[in-house]
Parts: structure tokens; C-alpha cells; sequence
């Protein structure tokens, strides 16, 4: 659980009731930790924060390694920002680069703009309540990523080979079926 | 999907707004390029005024909200959070701030009152974040919809005491909370002037329902690690950033204190080399009238 800023402690509560006792989540805010885990979550928060802490700590080079070398690898909201392989009109940061999407940052505006939505999910037998909080949409995308779920054209739901992208919240709302596909992942 | 069926504004939203500021700092910036520094510098979001505490201090007379062009330009050049400041108990400045498109407001006794009773903050789509001195004050802000918290301190001194004293009062009470009997909570939520259905989540949760940062004197390194120690989410620095000798410098190495608080040697390194943090002022030498913590109820 990539833990320099953010919505850390409520990512590690929903993934621990994920896990039921199989496993557990550590917090990281520092090098040598992430290459022995076998999942990597990038929570949300404010993405230029939390790229200026992976490139300053090692902790974002440990990631890329690790995601290319398969381990799956979450990351939602802020998260999903910085993994993607380009950010729209954005020249504060670069990406990650690990998840062949094109991102724009506050895609829906201001926080006045936030909204819930009730979203349809292949592979999910009833809507998913999705929570989203000044957050990206996923404009483009490779053939490869697979698009699980979308809002009018715009995808906020993507799944690579190893790599899962959700520009909402998981882990504000009980609702753990995304927390099950990672670990299926695992 | 159907667009009819978002919504918005919902307690969960701004709710959820609060947290995602987690482990983060906010500054006080007065201008879009030092919004730009803070940015840069890795703040989770501005907080947009006409003057930063220390000179409202200075300046006497009705400190009021913020001319909108001002919180517009800062808007229009960070991409991260803005937040403005109301006069506690002024809802048609907030209407303003809403429909400006800030982030987040905060009801604030930096600013002159208006009235004895706070803005009812559930009435807006936005969330809203006030300031604290112990629990009750803290649950009855929430009771009215605050979505955030953040202990008063004594703003614009630079002196973080008044901050400390406030955070070590709240979370006191928390923990005072605990194994106490239904019987014995509805005691403490009378004597505290609180919902009880709020006191006994914080009982329960041993914290407060909603994000609790430290604000109002922070002008270190060491002082956002002191309020982090403390139980703080997150820390607000208002003056202490542009009143500082090197703004930069200052604004990164707090960003970076709050990231690495429990961690002393890291801690020399990043208060090292920082120039001069801001003059400040003893608080406990304020005259009565000069204390802005007591505004508010």
C-alpha cells in the first residue's frame, strides 16, 4: 500500500477485509519494501503530491520494476494518474508509464463536480456504486487494456495484463467486488 | 449509464474530499504565483486569502472573505485543490465561494464573525473544514456538516502551543471516552454541548467521524512532526511558509516533515539549511483582544 498521502488507512481496512486473514497490507513510505510484496495498491490522494514522493523516495522505480516484472499492481483515482502512460496537457509530472491508458487529470472539474454514480461492470451480475472525487477520466487506451466499465465514452474502469486502473474510490464504499478481482490477480 | 442518475454533494463526497487531503500540507497563498510554490513544492491544496494571518493581524479592522479574482487567478494556476475562507456564521460568502468552484471552504475565525451561529454546511454541495478547540466544539462543527476539522491554534503567531494544547485536548477526550457505558456517554455529550450519536462513534472509533488536521502556528519541520506525533491527519501552515525566509525551501521541507514525522534522522536532514522560519509571536503574550481561537463556540 503505497502510503505517502491519501486515503491510506481506508485502502488498508477494505483490502484487510479482502483478504480475510490470507495475507496483509503493509504501508510504505520508503525504498526496499515493495519488491518483496506481492501486490502493489496506489491509493488516491493528490497525484502531483504523490509522484513528487515516489520520484524523491526510489519508491516509484521500485513500482516500475516491479509491475514489469508482472506483480500486479492496483491504482485508483491519484493512483491511476500516475501509473498511466500519458497525462493530457499535464507538465508537472511524468507517469509511471505501466498502464497503456491517456489520463485527464479533474476530468469532471471541481469538487462541486463529484459525484456518485450507479455503474455497470462487466463481469458484475448488479451495478457497482462507484464514488468519484475530482477525478480522472481514461480517454484513450490500447488494445490491450481492457475496458471493464465505462461513462458515456469515457472508460473508468481498465484492466492490462497485470495492471487494474479505476478512476473512483474502491475503498470508500463496502463494496469489495474490485478488491476481489486484484486478489484474484495475485 | 445514464447522466440523470450521478449526484452529487452527497456526505460521502465531501467526506471523501477530506480524506484523499490525508498526510498532506495546505497553504495559505495570497497570489498565483506563490500558489505555483506550493504546488510545486508538493502542497495538497492552497488556501486562497487576500492576507495571510500574520498581516490580517497587522492590518486590524473587519477581515472579510477573499475578492474573488484573486481566488479565481489562484484557480486558474495550480491544478491541485483551492480552498477559501469565510467569516464564521456567513453563508452568502460561501454561496459566493460555491459558485466561484472552490474546492472547499473554511469557516474560519481568522475572519471577523458575523454571528453566534456557524453556517449550516450541509445546505452545500461542497465540503467545509472548521477550526477546533476540544471535542465539542469539534462534533458540534460536524453535527452542522463540517467534513473536516482542524484545531484552532493561535493563527498568524507562528507559535504552534495554542495548536498542540488543542490537538492534546481533542484526542484527551477521545481516548477519555473509552470503555465508558451508554449512560455515561449521554453524560459526556450533555456536558460538552455534542450529538451523542457523534460522541459515540468517537468512542467507538477512538477518533474523531471526520479527517482531524493541526492548524494555526505551524512554522517547522519539527512542529508539523510534533502535531502529526500528535494524531494529526494532515497540517494546514498558513503564515508560516511565505513569511519565512525562503519560502521554497520551507514549503518542500515541511512536505517532507509531514512525510517522514516519526522519523528523527530524516527530520535533521530536511531542517537543515532552511534560512529563517517566520518571527512570529509568544502567544501567551497576546491582550484578550488580539486572541482569534475564542471566536466561534
Amino acid at each position: 500500500m503505497v502510503a505517502f498521502q491519501g486515503d491510506v488507512s481506508e485502502h488498508v481496512l477494505a483490502m484487510e477485509r479482502a483478504l480475510g486473514g490470507g495475507g496483509s497490507a503493509v504501508e510504505v513510505r520508503r525504498a526496499g519494501i515493495v519488491p518483496r510484496c506481492n501486490g502493489i495498491v496506489l491509493p488516491g490522494g493528490e497525484s502531483t503530491t504523490i509522484a513528487k514522493h515516489l520520484a524523491r523516495t526510489g519508491v516509484g522505480d521500485e513500482i516500475r520494476a516491479a509491475a514489469r516484472s508482472g506483480v500486479p499492481l492496483m491504482a485508483t483515482c491519484a493512483g491511476l494518474i500516475v501509473i498511466s502512460q500519458e497525462i493530457v496537457e499535464e507538465t508537472r509530472f511524468l507517469p509511471l508509464g505501466l498502464l497503456d491508458v491517456r489520463v485527464v487529470r479533474n476530468a469532471f472539474g471541481s469538487q462541486s463536480e463529484s459525484f456518485e454514480a450507479n455503474l455497470q461492470v462487466e463481469g458484475f451480475n448488479s451495478p457497482y456504486r462507484a464514488v468519484f472525487i475530482r477525478a480522472p477520466a481514461i480517454v484513450g487506451w490500447d488494445a490491450e487494456v481492457d475496458v471493464l466499465s465505462r461513462i458515456e465514452e469515457i472508460a473508468v474502469a481498465v484492466r492490462g495484463e497485470n495492471v487494474m486502473g479505476l478512476a473512483f474510490h474502491p475503498e470508500l464504499t463496502g463494496d469489495l467486488r474490485f478488491h476481489e478481482i486484484f486478489l484474484d490477480m495475485i | 449509464m445514464q447522466l440523470e442518475e450521478l449526484r452529487f454533494g452527497t456526505e460521502l463526497l465531501k467526506r471523501g474530499f477530506a480524506k484523499m487531503q490525508k498526510g498532506g500540507v495546505i497553504m495559505d497563498v495570497t497570489t498565483s504565483e506563490q500558489a505555483v510554490i506550493a504546488e510545486e513544492a508538493g502542497a495538497v491544496a492552497v488556501m486562497a486569502l487576500q492576507a495571510v494571518p500574520a498581516d490580517i493581524r497587522k492590518m486590524g479592522g473587519v477581515a472579510r472573505m477573499a475578492d474573488p479574482m484573486i481566488i479565481m487567478e489562484i484557480i486558474d494556476s495550480v491544478s491541485i485543490p483551492v480552498m477559501a475562507k469565510v467569516r464564521i456564521g456567513h453563508f452568502a460568502e460561501a454561496q459566493i465561494l460555491e459558485a466561484i468552484g472552490v474546492d472547499m471552504i473554511d469557516e474560519s475565525e481568522v475572519l471577523t464573525p458575523v454571528d453566534e451561529f456557524h453556517v449550516d454546511k450541509s445546505k452545500f454541495k461542497i465540503p467545509f473544514v472548521c477550526g477546533a478547540r476540544n471535542l465539542g466544539e469539534a462534533l458540534r462543527r460536524t453535527k452542522e456538516g463540517a467534513a473536516m476539522i482542524r484545531t484552532k491554534g493561535e493563527a498568524g503567531t507562528g507559535d504552534v502551543r495554542e495548536a498542540v494544547r488543542h490537538m492534546r485536548m481533542i484526542m484527551g477526550q477521545i481516548r477519555s471516552l473509552k470503555g465508558m457505558t451508554d449512560e455515561e456517554l449521554t453524560k459526556v455529550a450533555r456536558e460538552i454541548e455534542a450529538d451523542y450519536e457523534l460522541v459515540l462513534e468517537c468512542r467507538d472509533m477512538q477518533r474523531l467521524p471526520v479527517v482531524n488536521f493541526a492548524a494555526g502556528g505551524i512554522a517547522t519541520p519539527a512542529d508539523a512532526s510534533l502535531m502529526m506525533q500528535m494524531g494529526a491527519d494532515g497540517v494546514f501552515v498558513g503564515s508560516g511558509i511565505f513569511k519565512s525566509q525562503k519560502p521554497e525551501l520551507m514549503a518542500s521541507a515541511i512536505v517532507e516533515a509531514v512525510n517522514n514525522y516519526d522519523n528523527p534522522e530524516k527530520l535533521v536532514e530536511i531542517s537543515t539549511g532552511l534560512g529563517d522560519p517566520m518571527k512570529g509571536i509568544d502567544a501567551g503574550t497576546l491582550q484578550e483582544g488580539e486572541i482569534l481561537q475564542t471566536r466561534g463556540w
